[in-house]
């Protein structure tokens, strides 16, 4: 057990806890205005997504177009249960979160099917068709409200429910990455043939990679429903997906710290520019131009490194000293 | 002395090409055993047959008795073949430790409920899985480079570790793809120790593909010599590298 209560694992504890610390004071002592206090929610729903998503594109390998899809079809499957389920909020959110989750693993292995077949361009279309057909059907199914919503969804989130949910995932996502699971999808990534001949069921992790990060998003879609109290099929399109994409490209594939950085940042900057009004898009797009070249750089990330990782720089350091 | 790898007749076409043709060996368990031969005369090829990346079109091959002729590439690690690659395919953004541990993935069976909670089964197995690729890593004397990503190992030592990587998954025949290509003499030399010590040290079974006929005479115990496909010779190095059949495939008339 002691090797649960490393150096390590304590400072992420005392992090988790002085973040929420931090959170709830603020809260209490009214420093949040409105629209801060909306802006929450979206970012710890936003990380989620994004960490799901670095699962399939930074350690799987395989760009998707179509998480904004996986999202949907959670959201639709909670928040449809809690409307008309007659529970209390405590056993209904929870039932609704692994509901949704569970429809969009499903909805995550039957696109994984195609995805054994295809690689990069092309899998990337397949997922968008996907995305796309959601959407669509979404929109013309009376029973779900079409076009014009799903209405009367109980507002159950608020930020303690998402933090949690947030913080979850990212553990057990950053925990799957350093399995013997997590190693097998890495090793797809690297080199599927070399992988295949030493023994991985390449197959088997494919869907893996696939149904775990549909099912995190599909909790992130409930919790969304669950935050606006309407669930419309124009929100979850293709915008969406890449917008969530643009996060982990952004934060580095294959990085959760990057993901999560970059699912803040993403999420706050286009409010925290709502000021500049008709400018606000365009400084928008040439911050994440410019982010995107920062990250690019050599020796912006050499310097990343000298700060966030001591190890990595004690490499570089034995790396030049061979090399002389 | 047993066979361990028994291959009849074996041959693939790729249309009217005829890659490989009629190629026949027997390896004893224990045998450090050399493929040697031109460019394109088929070795890699053969190679690929054994591992399940191509179906022969012709004859059949047996590990240790059993028949493996039409398996595919998964089946055919389980039962027991490893091999490394001749054009490196580490996992290059993965650390040293990490590709063994890929290598050593069947030797443990935590579930991924235990990998993403942490359960006491995780914190068993891995700790396992880092004894053992300690123990490989050692071998190849590569474990205080284990933290670096492979693609920042110089290249001698990335060949080493594809060897140590098909070694972790506890072949019971290892084939190296021309494992000293692209080394210096002095990488090269010291190559061979490590490959003697493999073969000593897990009474392990090797087929080795190289180019260069004084350093597989040097090491191999037996020989074959391929040429357009075919077995041009079969034997003790000396005899066949005497072979005037062979020294006109590799120099001219």
């Amino acid at each position: 057990m002691n090797k649960i209560l490393t150096k390590k694992n304590i400072a992420a504890l005392l992090l988790i806890v002085a973040i929420y610390a931090v959170l709830l004071t603020c809260d209490s002592m009214g420093l949040f205005n409105r629209q801060t206090k909306a802006l929450l929610v979206p970012i710890g729903i936003n990380i989620m997504l994004a960490v799901s998503l670095n699962l399939m594109v930074g350690f799987l390998g395989e760009l998707s177009l179509g998480h904004a899809g996986f999202m949907s079809v959670g959201a639709y499957a909670g928040c449809i249960f809690t409307i008309h389920a007659e529970m209390p909020m405590w056993l209904e959110l929870p039932l609704a979160m692994l509901l949704g989750g569970v429809v969009a693993g499903v909805f995550g292995l039957l696109i994984g099917i195609p995805a054994l077949r295809l690689r990069g361009d092309y899998l990337a279309i397949v997922t968008l068709a996907f995305g796309e057909i959601i959407r669509a059907v979404l929109n013309n199914v009376s029973l779900v409200g079409g076009a014009g919503g799903l209405n009367g969804i109980p507002k159950y989130s608020n930020y303690t429910i998402v933090y949690v949910m947030a913080v979850i995932t990212i553990i057990i996502i950053a925990n799957l990455v350093k399995s013997r699971h997590g190693r097998a999808i890495c090793s797809i990534r690297d080199n599927i043939i070399a992988s295949e001949a030493m023994g991985i069921p390449v197959v088997k992790y494919k869907l893996m990679a696939f149904i775990v990060a549909a099912f995190f998003a599909g909790i992130a879609g409930v919790l969304y429903g669950h935050n606006l109290g309407i669930l419309k099929p124009s929100t979850f399109d293709f915008n969406k997906s890449i917008e969530i994409l643009v996060m982990v490209v952004m934060g580095g594939m294959g990085s959760l710290p990057g993901s999560i950085i970059a699912a803040f940042l993403i999420t706050v900057l286009p409010e925290a520019l709502r000021s500049l009004q008709d400018y606000r898009m365009l400084i928008y797009a040439v911050v994440l131009i410019a982010m995107m070249l920062l990250n690019n750089n050599a020796r912006f990330n050499e310097f990343k490194q000298r700060i966030f990782s001591k190890k990595a720089t004690r490499q570089g350091a034995n790396l030049t000293k061979e090399g002389k | 002395m047993s066979t361990m790898l028994e291959v009849k007749n074996l041959g693939i076409s790729f249309g009217g090409l005829r890659a490989v043709d009629g190629f026949n060996v027997n390896i004893e368990k224990g045998q450090l055993y050399g493929l040697i031969g031109p460019n394109g005369a088929g070795k890699t090829t053969v190679f690929n047959l054994l591992t399940g990346v191509y179906q022969p079109t012709m004859g059949t091959f047996s590990l240790d008795g059993e028949n493996l002729t039409g398996k595919n590439t998964l089946e055919i690690s389980h039962k027991g073949i490893a091999r490394t690659f001749q054009n490196i395919r580490l996992f290059s953004k993965m650390t040293v430790l990490d590709n063994v541990k890929v290598g050593l993935h069947n030797k443990v069976k935590y579930s991924l409920a235990s990998g993403m909670l942490r359960l006491p089964s995780y914190f068993k197995d891995e700790k396992f899985l880092n004894e053992r690729a300690k123990e490989l890593l050692d071998v190849f004397g590569l474990y205080g480079e284990r933290e670096y990503l492979a693609s920042n190992l110089p290249y001698g030592k990335q060949r080493k570790l594809e060897i140590a990587r098909a070694l972790a998954t506890g072949p019971k025949l290892l084939l190296l793809d021309e494992p000293a290509a692209g080394m210096n003499p002095n990488e090269t030399a010291e190559l061979m120790d490590t490959i003697h010590f493999v073969r000593d040290e897990f009474d392990m079974t090797i087929l080795l593909i190289e180019h260069d006929m004084k350093l597989v005479g040097g090491i191999c115990e037996e020989i074959t010599v391929l040429n357009f496909g075919q077995v041009l010779a079969q034997g003790k190095p000396a005899d066949v590298l005497n072979d005037p059949k062979v020294v006109v495939a590799y120099l001219g008339e």
